[in-house]
This record gives structure tokens, sequence and C-alpha cells, in this order.
């Protein structure tokens, strides 16, 4: 069902929500961006619907949300373990229709990629999806190739509308509070972009033989390995541990998962000292080829979304939907080699 | 031909190796200005100059070739200039009161420059408006980071930016960039501990590198806006020296209170009989001592929480 809803109708459903749910959207924090004087767009909590940032991309995803960059798993002693506490309470995600499909790649790694993960389990059950509805796609976005631009399974949709805002709620218990706080009830389509300035072309003929390009040479030189492509990207899903001893005990500690990215040192670092793809060339050519070949081959559809977020914070300007567009003359280029 | 040349180089003309022939001096506080004067300097140096312009060490244009006659046109000429840059003058028409405090000069700053801690042409702008016009013979300049590149160490106040990076450990991934960034470009004092990042605060200098390697934003600045204040460098004949810190993680109206109180410190204990009443404040300093420049120079100061102050300051440099 659709709702109309005076921003004070908004402001009134999110403090209902907020007695049974954190709500997270992308704010701005000012002062938060590396350089002095400029703000960062990140998710953060809110409470009222004007601190939700609707005309700029965020820099960071969602993802942070439903996995942390830094989260410990459990405590530790000689003899027990205790397992960290469960949030109270559950969590509404307020994001766009490129990242709520890359929720559908995440729930694949951390859900039906053979076993359930316990701690992503426990926390995706209990968080809902507000689609933000995009009215026109920003620079470096590529939804709309990615086929990502349009999606239905989200728990409610929300975006500004003349003098008010819109909604369309798929969520059954959320329907009589909504009801009481809109103005009326209307039919409601969330926007979505059907044009982007950047396009992709995946060609049909990758193989793992691409692999043996000279395109990926350019990036030994240009890229720094820091990772940033990883670390904002809304798929990337990769995790180290950690078992961290206390300083004033030696004998308890905690285990922690934090994020990890295959373009960092250390990566690839295995015991007894080995360590592989060491020219950042090979890193660049192993994250492409995950987002747009190895992903797809296992589960059917591209892990990349096309939210352009690694392009948008490149600080050496590489672009990954740029460096897409070039395995088509690469898949030629190792064909006339094998021949 | 009788022309006061004390008169002329208050005004901010030279007396040049050309009897009759003067230069006029343009300043520009913090080096930034809109590119519609240029067309006004190009205008001057066509009109009664020998059109050609100097650019100057202090961010400034020297006019050369003008004729002495031709002064009160010139100043005509200037007053757009004059106004649009914010100068503080006592005639309208006049052209400069007063030629001895130098331009306050300024790196890019945050306006441009990733690493600046602030906008350092808005600054100098401040300092501009609450020193001049003055006679008394002060260089001051501003550069948005430790690295220096303003040069401020060479003048009675350098001013440098500094950010105090604030780390949140919830968001930290180890990826050990800030550490390696630390280490290889500036003072190396982060280190890891337990998967973490530790900050020995005593050592930083506050350049941001670690803020601008984070790829997570776990570094980011802080909210005040500080800095560091170096004293009393010089050049020139005698015993030119860098300066020297005085002040770490102070604050903007500190600054300019210092330098404020440091003009009656001069007034007071300037040498009367200085060379066109012009002294070098460290040359001052160096016959009253550290201490009771420290005294002027503190008066009624409210110095925030986070500042520390070096004492006593001592200076090395040439002597020959
Ligand atoms: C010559 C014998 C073995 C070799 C060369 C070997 C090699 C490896 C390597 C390279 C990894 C990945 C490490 C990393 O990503 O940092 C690994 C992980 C693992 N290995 Fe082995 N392994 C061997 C024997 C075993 C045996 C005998 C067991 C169990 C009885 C075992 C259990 C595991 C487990 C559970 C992991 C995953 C650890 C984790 O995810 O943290 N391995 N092994
Ligand atoms: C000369 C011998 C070996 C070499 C050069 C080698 C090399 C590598 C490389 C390059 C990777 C990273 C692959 C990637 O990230 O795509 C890797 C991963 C791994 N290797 Fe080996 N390996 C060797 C032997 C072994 C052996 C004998 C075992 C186990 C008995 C083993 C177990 C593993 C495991 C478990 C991983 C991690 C796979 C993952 O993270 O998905 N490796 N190895
Ligand atoms: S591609 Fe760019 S963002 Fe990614 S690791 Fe390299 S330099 Fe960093
Ligand atoms: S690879 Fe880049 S464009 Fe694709 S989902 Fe990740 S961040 Fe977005
Ligand atoms: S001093 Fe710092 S802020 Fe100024 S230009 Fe140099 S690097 Fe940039
Ligand atoms: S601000 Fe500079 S000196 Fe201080 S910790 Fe960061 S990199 Fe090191
Ligand atoms: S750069 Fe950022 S993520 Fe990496 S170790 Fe430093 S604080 Fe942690």
């Amino acid at each position: 069902m659709g709702f109309f809803l005076a921003k004070d109708g908004v402001n009134a459903v999110l403090e209902r929500w907020r007695d049974d749910y954190l709500i997270y959207a992308p704010v701005r924090m000012a002062g938060g961006g590396p350089y002095s004087d400029t703000d960062s767009i990140q998710y953060g909590q809110i409470h009222r619907v004007e601190e939700i940032v609707y005309d700029q991309k965020s820099r960071y995803s969602f993802k942070e949300i439903l996995l942390p960059l830094s989260q410990t798993l459990f405590f530790f002693t000689e003899d027990q373990i205790k397992e960290a506490e469960e949030l109270k309470k559950g969590a509404i995600i307020f994001l766009r229709s490129c990242d709520l499909h890359a929720v559908k790649r995440l729930d694949q790694v951390y859900l039906q990629n053979g076993f359930e993960d316990y701690y992503y389990q426990r926390l995706r059950k209990r968080v809902k999806f507000v689609l933000m509805g995009c009215q026109k796609a920003f620079e470096n976005c590529f939804c709309v190739d990615m086929q990502t631009n349009i999606i239905d399974t989200y728990d409610a949709s929300l975006e500004e509308n003349g003098d008010g805002y819109v909604m369309d709620n798929h969520c059954a218990e959320w329907e009589s509070l909504l009801s009481k706080y809109s103005l009326r009830q209307l039919d409601v389509r969330p926007s979505h972009v059907t044009e982007t300035n950047v396009h992709v072309e995946i060609p049909p003929g990758v193989s793992i033989d691409v692999a043996k390009s000279k395109m990926w040479d350019e990036y030994d030189g240009r890229c720094i390995n820091c990772g940033r492509c990883n670390f904002v990207c809304p798929t990337c899903t990769c995790f180290t541990m950690q078992d961290i001893f206390y300083t004033d005990n030696g004998k308890v500690g905690e285990r922690r998962r934090v994020a990890a990215s295959c373009m960092v040192d250390g990566y690839t670092d295995v015991a007894g000292g080995g360590s592989y793809r060491k020219k950042n060339g090979e890193r660049m050519r192993f994250k492409v080829l995950h987002k747009v070949y190895d992903f797809k081959k296992r589960f059917g559809y591209h892990m990349c979304v096309g939210c352009g977020r690694c392009d948008d914070i490149c600080p050496e300007y590489i672009s990954f939907s740029h460096c897409i567009n070039k395995l088509g003359s690469a898949v030629k280029e190792v064909d006339g080699n094998d021949a | 031909m009788d022309t006061n040349t004390k008169l002329l180089k208050k005004n901010a003309f030279r007396v040049t190796k050309v009897r009759g022939v003067t230069a006029s001096r343009v300043r520009v506080p913090g080096g930034h200005l809109k590119a519609e004067y240029l067309s006004l300097l190009q205008n001057i140096a066509e009109t009664y100059g020998n059109g050609t312009v100097h650019i100057t060490n202090r961010q400034g244009f020297e006019i050369p070739g003008i004729a002495f006659a031709n002064m009160p046109a010139v100043n005509e000429l200037l007053q757009p200039i004059i106004e649009g840059l914010g100068i503080n003058q006592q005639e309208s028409g006049k052209g400069y009161s007063a030629a001895g405090t130098r331009n306050v000069v300024a790196c890019v700053g945050n306006r441009v420059c990733p690493f600046a801690c602030y906008d350092t042409t808005a600054f100098a702008q401040r300092i501009e408006k609450a020193i001049f016009p003055n006679d008394l013979h002060f260089k001051i300049a501003l550069t948005g980071c430790p690295n220096d590149c303003a040069k401020v160490r060479m003048h009675d106040f350098g001013i440098m930016g500094m950010t105090e990076p604030q780390y949140n450990k919830d968001r930290c991934v180890n990826c050990g960039a800030c550490v390696k960034a630390c280490e290889r470009k500036s003072v190396g004092i982060l280190s890891e501990v337990n998967y973490k990042v530790e900050r020995y605060a005593d050592k930083c200098i506050g350049c941001g590198e670690c803020v601008l390697a984070c790829p997570v934003g776990a570094w980011t600045r802080g909210e005040q806006k500080l800095y560091r204040l170096t004293l009393l460098g010089r050049s020139g004949k005698k015993n030119p020296r860098l300066g020297e810190d005085f002040i770490k993680w102070v604050d903007e109206d500190s600054i300019i209170k210092i330098i404020l109180n440091t003009y009656g410190y001069v007034q007071q204990y300037i040498d009367p009989n200085a060379p066109g009443g012009k002294e070098h404040i460290g040359y001052i300093v160096d016959r009253t001592g550290f201490e009771e420049f420290k005294k002027w120079a503190l008066k009624d100061v409210q110095l925030p929480e986070t500042a520390e102050v070096y004492t006593p300051v001592y200076w090395k440099g040439v002597k020959y």
C-alpha cells in the first residue's frame, strides 16, 4: 500500500520505529571528510527524516551495518568463551536500489554458500530495508547496465515528493502505523533511473585466460594498493580474524573479525610466510574478475552492482568501470596469443 | 626635484636606481586574489610604468618604471585593488597608508591543497585587518600544514596549520596505511598494538598524513582549528636564523592577540636609533631576554587547554 506523508508524519513514524529498531541512513558527517573543512556522507543513526542525505551518494555503503568493519565475536578466558552481545534492537536501513541488490550478494555469500554464518544471520534476520528512490544517477553510477536500477524486495520505500513524502509499504506490520500518520493513500512507485553517464560492457568471452593479458600491467604502477575500492564496495565480503590477548592479562582476550581487502598487503599471507599476487596489477585483476567473472560462474549473476563507489573514491583515479570496458580487447588479445 | 623619500616609502613606493623613477608595491594578503585585479595592474604598468611587473617574494606585485610625478595618478588607479583586497587604508585614493609591516603571506591552503588544515588566505586576511596599517617591521607567514611550503620559519611569526587526528577504533581494519604514512612521511609515532593503532600524542605534529592515508575513515580531523606558532626567524645580514617553536596546538584568537601584544613590546624596546626606525624583532628579544618578550606577548592571552608553550626558547643561526 502506498502513502503520502507530511514531514511531521514521517518523523512520527520514525519515532515509533525507534522503539523497536535502530534506524540507519546516509547522513552528513560535518568535517568528516579526509580534507579539512570537507564533509563525509556515510551511514549513521538518524532520528529525523531531514538528516537523511538524498542528493549525494554515500562514500561508504550500508554494508558496515550488516558486516561491521571491526566486530568482536566472542570473548575468551582460559576455559570459557562468551559470545558478544547481540544488538538490543533490530535495524532499519535506508538504501538505494543498487545497494539493496548488494544485500542479495551478501546473503548469497554469508547465508547460501554451504552454511549460514552465525553472526551475520543473527543480525540479518532483524533488519528491514527502506528503499531510497533515485531520481537521477550520480557521476559514476552504472546500475542500469548491471540491471540493478530497479528492485521491489524492499520493506518500504521513501522519497520526497512535492511538499511531502511518498512511501510504498510492503511490510504488513507497519500498515496500521502508516495509515495513522499519513495524509492519504495513493499508488506509489519508487523512482528509478533508466540512464547513466557511465556504461559498461562485459564481453561474453571472458575466461580465466584474460589473466594473461597485458592490460593489468598498467595498474602495477598506478594502484597504491590502499584498498579503498574494496572497503567502500557494498558487495565485498572478505574478512580476516584477529585474536587479541589483553595486555593486562595475557590469558584472556577476544576474537574479532575485521574487513579485509584483496588489494591490501597481507591478504594472501599464509602460514610459513608465503604471499601471493604481489603486484598491484595482479590484485586489480583478481578484484575485477571476482566482481564480473568468478562470482557469476558460481552463482549465476554478477557480484558488482554498479554503484560506482570504487570509482568515486580511488585516490589514483583508477576507474573500475573503465577497466571492465577494456576486457573486450583483452579477450581478443589473449585469443590471439593462443593462435 | 624635492621629494620626501620617507613619505614616499611609507606610501609603498620605492627609491630605485634611476633618479626620479619609482616602483609601486602592491600587496596581496594571503596571496590569493580575483583575477580581475590583474588587468588593473596591467593597466597601471602599461600606462605609467615600463610595461613590466615583478612578482615579489612576499606575494605582491612591484610595478617599476613609474615617474615620481605620476604617483598620485597611480594611487588613484590602485584604489579598487586596495578596496577589493580588504586593505585597511587611512584616506581613500591616496594609496597605501604604511609599508613597515610586510605583507602577510600564505601558501595556497585548503582552497586547493589536500594537505592544508585550514583556509590560509582567510586567516591571513583576518591578521591583515587586525594589524594594518603599521610602520613597524613585522613579517608574518601562514602555511597550511607542517610541510611548510610557505617557509614560515623564516618569519617573525610563523603559523603552521595542525590537525589533531581523532581515532575511531571501531572503524580500523588494521591495514597499516597510517602507520606507514606517519613513519615514511612524518615523525613515525604510530604503532600497531593488538591489531589497533596507538599514537604517541606528545610527539604528534598534526600533519594529518594518517587521516589522508586511512581507507576507511577511522582517522578524522579534529573539530578545532589549531596551529603551531613559530617565532622570530629571519634572513638578512647580521644573524640569519630559523624560527623556533613557541606554542603548539594554539588557536587563532590567541595568535592574533600575541601579535598585537608584540607591537606594544616593540614600541617599548625598539632601539630609538635603529636605521630607518626598523629593527628585526629578534634582535630586540636578544637584548631584553626571552622572558621579557614572553611576558608581553602572553599578556591577557587565554590559551586553549590544548596549548603547549615552549620555554625557554633558544635560537641558533649563522654568526659571522
Ligand atoms: C600440510 C598440511 C596443511 C597445509 C599446507 C594447510 C594449508 C592451509 C592454508 C594455506 C590455509 C589458509 C590460511 C590462511 O588463509 O591464512 C589453511 C587454513 C585452514 N586449515 Fe590448513 N593446511 C594443512 C593442514 C591442515 C589440517 C591437518 C587441518 C585440520 C585438521 C587444517 C585445518 C585448516 C583450517 C580449519 C583452516 C581455516 C582456518 C581459518 O579459516 O582461520 N589444515 N590451511
Ligand atoms: C606449492 C604449493 C602451493 C602454492 C604455490 C599455493 C598457493 C596458493 C595461493 C596463491 C593461494 C591464494 C589463492 C587465491 O587467493 O585465489 C592459496 C590459497 C590456499 N591454499 Fe594454497 N598453495 C599451495 C599448496 C597448498 C596446499 C598443499 C594446501 C592444503 C593442503 C593449500 C591450501 C590452500 C588454502 C586452504 C587456500 C585458501 C583458499 C581460499 O582462501 O579460498 N595450498 N594457495
Ligand atoms: S584501485 Fe585505487 S582504490 Fe583500489 S587499491 Fe588501487 S589505488 Fe586504492
Ligand atoms: S565493484 Fe565498484 S561499482 Fe561494483 S559494487 Fe563494488 S564499489 Fe560498486
Ligand atoms: S604547506 Fe601544506 S597546505 Fe600549504 S601548500 Fe604546502 S602542503 Fe599544502
Ligand atoms: S598527524 Fe602526522 S604526526 Fe600525528 S599521527 Fe598523524 S601522521 Fe603522525
Ligand atoms: S589506515 Fe585506518 S584502517 Fe588502516 S590501520 Fe590506520 S586507522 Fe586502521
